[in-house]
C-alpha cells in the first residue's frame, strides 16, 4: 500500500505524462487546464478556452446551452428553434429535465419545433418564413410565450430574427423574444447561457407582478428538475414555511419568472449556467443570492440552515432543524449498507459546470474517494471561486454576448437595504452573493481536469483505475468497453432525483449498482485469449 | 402529400452530416470529422450512441465567431492534424455542416493545400463531402458518403465473381444476415458499408479507439471488379445511386432492390441473387421461406384489416409497407420526413396489389403524421421509438423499428431483413397485437 506521500507524487507525475504524450504546444496548453490538489496548495487553472480542434471533446455549442439549458425546461413557453432541422432534432427531449403542467395549465416539452431551414430560406432569407412559422405556432399550439432561437446560419445570413419577434408580438398580443445563440459563437455552451439569461431579464423578468407575496418568498436558480431534482426538494421546502416563486427553469411557467423580482430570496443551485441571471436580479432588484447544494445529506442541510439564518425567523429555524432530524434519522439508516458496500471505492466526477461539485460530499458521505474530477464548460470560478473573477482577463467573449449592468430599477423596493445586507451577510459568514467554486473543498490526492478529452480519458482511467466514472452518453460506452462502471451524471441514467434526503439514497443505489453487477466480472472466457490486441 | 404548415413540428428526419457519420462508420479504420461548430459533433455523437449504446468518436473542427466570419481553413487543417495524431486511421471522411456550407468553405481544396504543407497526410485516404444540412436529410448524407467512398476508393482491374451489395442504413444485425446469405451463396460479398462490427461491438477487456470492423480499403477497391451490384435502393435518383455509379463508371451491371423486407421483396432478392450467383437458393432459405408463409398464415386473424400507420426513412417505409401488405396488414398512412415522387408511386404501386390507396405522406412532420393518425382511424404504429407520444396520444401499440430507438435496448440488433428477418417482425407484430388484446378482455384468458 503506497504511503500518502508516494501516491500524491504519483499524481504529479501522472500530469506530467498526461502533458508530455501531446504535441509541444497542444502539451503546453493541456497544463494549464490540468492540476492536482496537494501538488500545489491552492491551484490555479485555465478554463473556458478554445476548444481545440480534431480534440475529442465534449463540449457542445452555445445553441444547447440558450435552448437546451436554460430556455427548452420552460414548459408553457414553445421554442421555435430557426434553423436547419438537426439542432431542434438533436435537442428534442434529449435532457431530462421534467415538467408537469399545472391546473389548467400548458406544457409543450414534448414538441420540436423549427422552421427547418431549406437551401432557398439560406440563399434567400428566412424572416418570412420564421414570422409564418411563428403564427402557425401560436395558431396551432397557442402557449404562453414563443421564443425563437438562432442556429448557426442564421447570424451569417443577416436574419433579424430580434425585429421578427417584436413584430410577431405586436401582431400575435402573446410573448415572443429571441435569442441570438448561434452555435459558433463562444467555446462552449457557456456563452449560450448568457444569451439566454440576458434574453428573460429583457422580455420577462419584471412583467408580471407577484400578486400574494409571503415573508418566505424564494426563487430556485439553477434547478432544471433534471429527473425530478426540483420535485425532490419542493415539499421539504415547502414544509420549512418557504413559498416558492419561481424556478429557474425547472417545471417553470413563463409567468412565474416574470414575477421573481418580489421574492425575498435567491437560492442557487447551478452556478454556471445562470449567475448572470441572478447577478442582475441583485444590481436591479437588490434581491439577493445565496449558493445552496442539495446533493448529499449533510449539504442539503447545510443549505437548509443557511436559508433558515438568512431569514432569521425563529419557527424557520426550528422547522428546518425539525426537518433535518427527521429525515437524517429515517435515512441514515439505509444510507449506511450503501457506505459500508461502497467504502473506499474511487469514483471520478466530470460533467458540465456544476455537478462535479455537488457530488464530491455526497460520495464522501458514502465512503468514497474523489480522485479526479473536472467540468466540460465551467470558467475559473467555478473551480477556484468568484474571488478571481476580479483578476481574470476579458476574453473575447464580449463580441458575442452583452455583459449587461442593470441600475436598480427606479421605484422598485429591494427586500433588504444595503446595510441590512451587509450585516446579513456578517452572519453568514460572507457566504451571500458568493460562491467558493470546487477546489478548495477538494481533498489532497485528487486531479482536476477542465475540458477533459477523450485521450486524458483513457490515460486517467488506465493509472488511477477507478470503480466507477461519472459523465456522459458519449465517454459512458468507451468507458464500458474499458471494463470499468460508467454512470451518466447529466441524464442521471435515466433514474434520478438524485437531491434531498432520499436523492442520496437513490444515488447511493445506482452507484452501488453499477459497480456491484456481477457482469464485469464474465469479461474473460474460460478459453483465455492470450492476443489481446487493444490500444489501451 | 406535403403538409400545408410551413413549420415542421416534430421532424420525421435527421440532418445530412449525420448520415455521413453513419456511413463512414462503416468503412474499416475510418474516423469522421465534422467541419463546422463543435455542437454538430457533440449533438449527433449522442444521437448515434443513444440508439446503438456504443462509443462513438466524431471530431471537429470547432469553428467559432472570428472563423465564421474569415473561413474556416486553419481550423480544419489542425482538426485534421489532430484526429491522424491520435486515432491514425486509414480513411478520414471530412463532411460539412451549414454553418461551413454557409460561409462557402470549400474543403476540397482547404484539404488538397493541406496535403501539400504535409504530403505524409497522404497515406491517409481524406474523403470530402458535403452535407449541408439546410437540405434533404441525413439519408441523402449516408449515399452521398457512399458514393465519396467509391469515387475515391473503387479501382479497375480484372473480373472478379464477386457481388457488391450497398444495403443502405438497416441494422447490424441486418449486415451480419447479409453476410451469411452471401457465404451459403458460395459467393464472395462485398458489403458497404459495414456497421456490422463498428457499431455493434464487444466486450472483451480491450478497448479499441476505433472499433475493429467496417468494409476494409481492399474490399472497397475490388468493388469495381465485382460481377454485378445489389443495391436496397429504389426510391433515390441515379446521382445518389452506388449500383449506379459503378455501372457507368466501370461496366458493372447493377440492380437497384428494395430492402428485402416481406415475402413480395425478399424473393425478389434471393431470386436476384440467384440469377448473379448462378446458385441455386439454398436449402436453409427455402425453408425459412416455408416457415415463414407457415408463420403468416398462423398470423393472419390476428392481423388481417388492421390499420397500421408507418413511418421513417422513404426505402424503409417503402419495403415495411410492402410486408404490411403481404400479411394483410392495411396501411393507411405511410410517411417519410423526406422522400419524393417516386416514394409515392412505389408505395401506390405496392399497396395496389390489395387494392388499397394509403394515404401518403412526403417531407413530413410528426405533428401531421399524428392528425392523420387519428383521422384513419389507425390500430397501430411502425418505426422509430419518436412515434411513442403519438402511440400514447391515440392510446395504440407501437412496433419499434428502424432508427432511433432510443427506449428500448437492442435496437442495433433488431432482424428486419430476408425471411427470417420478417418472421421476427411478424412475430414481434402479431404478438404485439395479442398482447393488447389480451390486457383489454379483462378476464385473463390465456388461449388467443
Amino acid at each position: 500500500m503506497a504511503e500518502p506521500g508516494k501516491q500524491l507524487q504519483k499524481l504529479c507525475d501522472l500530469k506530467d505524462k498526461i502533458v508530455e504524450s501531446y504535441p509541444a504546444k497542444v502539451g503546453k496548453n493541456r497544463a494549464k487546464h490540468i492540476q492536482v490538489k496537494g501538488c500545489v496548495e491552492t491551484p490555479v487553472i485555465d478554463a473556458n478556452a478554445k476548444t481545440l480542434p480534431g480534440i475529442i471533446t465534449t463540449r457542445g455549442c452555445a445553441f444547447a446551452g440558450a435552448k437546451g439549458v436554460v430556455l427548452g425546461p420552460i414548459k408553457d413557453a414553445v421554442n421555435l428553434v430557426h434553423g436547419p432541422v438537426g439542432c431542434s432534432y438533436y435537442s428534442w427531449l434529449t435532457r431530462r429535465n421534467l415538467a408537469r403542467p399545472a391546473e389548467g395549465g400548458k406544457s409543450f416539452l414534448q414538441y420540436c419545433c423549427t422552421t427547418d431551414m431549406q437551401e432557398g430560406d439560406i440563399v434567400f432569407g428566412g424572416e418570412k418564413k420564421l414570422m409564418q412559422a411563428i403564427r402557425e405556432v401560436h395558431d396551432i399550439l397557442a402557449p404562453e410565450a414563443i421564443i425563437v432561437s438562432a442556429t448557426c446560419p442564421v447570424g451569417l445570413i443577416g436574419d433579424d430574427i430580434a425585429s421578427v419577434s417584436r413584430q410577431a408580438e405586436e401582431e400575435l398580443g402573446v410573448k415572443v423574444f429571441s435569442a441570438n445563440c448561434e452555435g459558433y459563437k463562444g467555446v462552449s455552451q457557456s456563452v449560450g447561457h448568457h444569451i439566454a439569461c440576458n434574453a428573460l431579464m429583457e422580455h420577462v423578468v419584471g412583467t408580471e407582478e407577484l400578486e400574494d407575496p409571503t415573508p418566505f418568498d424564494i426563487n430556485i436558480f439553477g434547478e432544471y428538475n433534471i429527473g425530478g431534482d426540483l420535485w425532490s426538494i419542493v415539499p421539504m421546502l415547502e414544509q420549512i414555511g418557504y413559498r416558492i416563486v419561481s424556478t429557474y427553469t425547472g417545471d417553470a411557467s413563463v409567468h412565474d419568472l416574470a414575477r421573481a423580482p418580489q421574492a425575498k430570496l435567491n437560492i442557487l443551485m447551478c452556478h454556471r449556467s445562470i449567475n448572470y441571471a441572478t447577478r442582475m436580479f441583485n444590481d436591479r432588484y437588490g434581491l439577493p443570492w445565496l449558493k445552496v447544494n442539495y446533493v448529499g445529506l449533510e449539504e442539503t442541510a447545510r443549505s437548509l440552515r443557511e436559508m433558515a439564518r438568512f431569514f432569521g425567523d425563529e419557527e424557520l429555524m426550528e422547522k428546518t432543524e425539525a426537518v433535518i432530524a427527521e429525515e437524517m434519522e429515517r435515512i441514515t439508516p439505509e444510507i449506511e449498507s450503501y457506505r459500508q458496500r461502497l467504502e473506499g471505492k474511487k469514483i471520478m466526477l466530470f460533467v458540465g459546470g456544476s455537478r462535479a461539485h455537488h457530488f464530491q460530499l455526497l460520495s464522501e458521505e458514502l465512503g468514497m474517494t474523489v480522485v479526479m474530477a473536472g467540468y466540460e464548460f465551467a470558467h475559473r470560478d467555478d473551480y477556484e471561486g468568484r474571488q478571481v473573477l476580479a483578476g481574470m482577463k476579458k476574453s473575447g467573449i464580449s463580441k458575442v454576448v452583452q455583459d449587461i449592468h442593470y441600475e436598480l430599477q427606479p421605484g422598485f423596493k429591494p427586500p433588504l437595504s444595503e446595510t441590512e445586507l451587509e450585516e446579513k451577510n456578517r452572519d453568514l459568514g460572507g457566504h451571500l452573493l458568493d460562491y467558493e467554486g470546487m477546489i478548495p473543498q477538494m481533498k489532497s490526492g485528487a486531479m482536476i481536469v477542465d475540458d477533459l478529452n477523450h485521450h486524458e480519458t483513457e490515460i486517467v482511467i488506465r493509472e488511477l483505475e477507478p470503480d466507477v466514472f461519472c459523465s456522459g452518453i458519449k465517454d459512458k460506452y468507451v468507458v464500458e468497453k474499458m471494463g470499468v462502471p460508467s454512470r451518466q451524471l447529466h441524464s442521471y441514467d435515466y433514474s434520478g432525483p438524485y437531491t434531498g434526503f432520499d436523492g442520496a439514497l437513490t444515488f447511493a443505489r445506482d452507484i452501488d449498482m453499477a459497480v456491484s453487477t456481477p457482469t464485469i466480472k464474465f469479461i474473460t472466457p474460460p478459453w483465455k485469449n492470450t492476443e489481446a490486441d487493444c490500444d489501451a | 402529400m406535403a403538409k400545408s404548415s410551413v413549420s415542421t413540428t416534430n421532424a420525421c428526419k435527421l440532418c445530412r452530416p449525420l448520415g455521413a457519420c453513419l456511413a463512414f462508420r462503416g468503412i474499416e479504420g475510418s474516423m469522421v470529422l465534422l467541419h463546422g461548430s463543435q455542437g454538430c459533433s457533440t449533438y449527433m455523437r449522442r444521437y448515434i450512441s443513444g440508439h446503438f449504446r456504443e462509443p462513438v468518436d466524431i471530431a471537429s473542427s470547432a469553428l467559432s465567431e472570428t472563423q465564421a466570419v474569415y473561413g474556416g481553413a486553419a481550423n480544419l487543417k489542425q482538426g485534421i492534424r489532430n484526429v491522424v495524431a491520435k486515432y491514425a486511421p486509414a480513411v478520414l471522411g471530412v463532411a460539412t455542416t451549414c454553418l461551413t456550407e454557409t460561409i462557402g468553405d470549400n474543403i476540397g481544396m482547404i484539404i488538397a493545400e493541406l496535403l501539400e504543407e504535409e504530403p505524409e497526410l497522404r497515406e491517409i485516404e481524406i474523403i470530402p463531402v458535403s452535407t449541408p444540412s439546410y437540405s434533404g436529410s441525413h439519408m441523402d448524407g449516408f449515399r452521398d458518403s457512399c458514393i465519396a467512398i467509391l469515387e475515391r476508393l473503387a479501382v479497375p482491374r480484372e473480373k472478379t465473381g464477386a457481388i457488391n451489395l450497398f444495403p443502405g442504413f438497416i441494422s447490424a444485425a441486418d449486415i451480419r444476415h447479409l453476410k451469411e446469405i452471401m457465404e451459403d451463396f458460395k459467393t464472395p460479398g462485398i458489403i458497404l458499408p459495414d456497421i456490422s462490427q463498428t457499431l455493434d461491438g464487444v466486450i472483451d477487456g480491450g478497448y479499441r479507439r476505433i472499433p475493429p470492423g467496417g468494409t476494409s480499403m481492399p474490399a472497397i477497391a475490388r468493388t469495381a471488379r465485382s460481377a454485378c451490384s445489389i443495391e436496397f435502393n429504389v426510391v433515390s435518383p441515379a446521382s445518389q445511386s452506388a449500383a449506379a455509379l459503378l455501372e457507368s463508371r466501370h461496366d458493372i451491371p447493377g440492380e437497384r432492390l428494395p430492402i428485402p423486407i416481406g415475402i413480395r421483396n425478399c424473393d425478389l432478392f434471393f431470386q436476384t441473387l440467384a440469377k448473379v450467383t448462378l446458385q441455386p437458393v439454398p436449402a436453409r432459405y427455402k425453408e425459412e421461406r416455408g416457415r415463414l408463409l407457415d408463420a403468416m398464415v398462423d398470423a393472419h386473424k390476428y392481423l388481417f384489416g388492421k390499420k397500421a400507420v408507418v413511418y421513417g426513412d422513404a426505402d424503409f417505409v417503402l419495403a415495411l409497407t410492402s410486408f404490411l401488405i403481404d400479411v394483410g396488414v392495411s396501411p393507411v398512412v405511410c410517411a417519410t420526413g423526406d422522400g419524393n415522387r417516386e416514394f409515392i408511386s412505389r408505395i401506390s404501386q405496392t399497396a395496389a396489389v390489395a387494392g388499397i390507396q394509403p394515404l401518403i405522406l412526403k417531407d413530413t412532420d410528426f405533428d401531421e403524421i399524428s392528425e392523420r393518425a387519428r383521422e384513419t382511424g389507425s390500430e397501430l404504429l411502425i418505426g422509430s421509438s419518436k412515434g411513442n407520444h403519438i402511440a400514447r396520444r391515440l392510446g395504440i401499440p407501437l412496433l419499434r423499428v428502424g432508427y432511433p430507438i432510443h427506449d428500448r435496448i437492442g435496437g442495433q440488433r433488431l432482424l428486419h431483413i430476408g425471411y427470417r428477418g420478417t418472421m421476427n417482425l411478424l412475430d414481434q407484430l402479431t404478438n404485439m397485437l395479442i398482447a393488447r388484446e389480451q390486457d383489454e378482455l379483462g378476464y385473463g384468458y390465456s388461449y388467443m
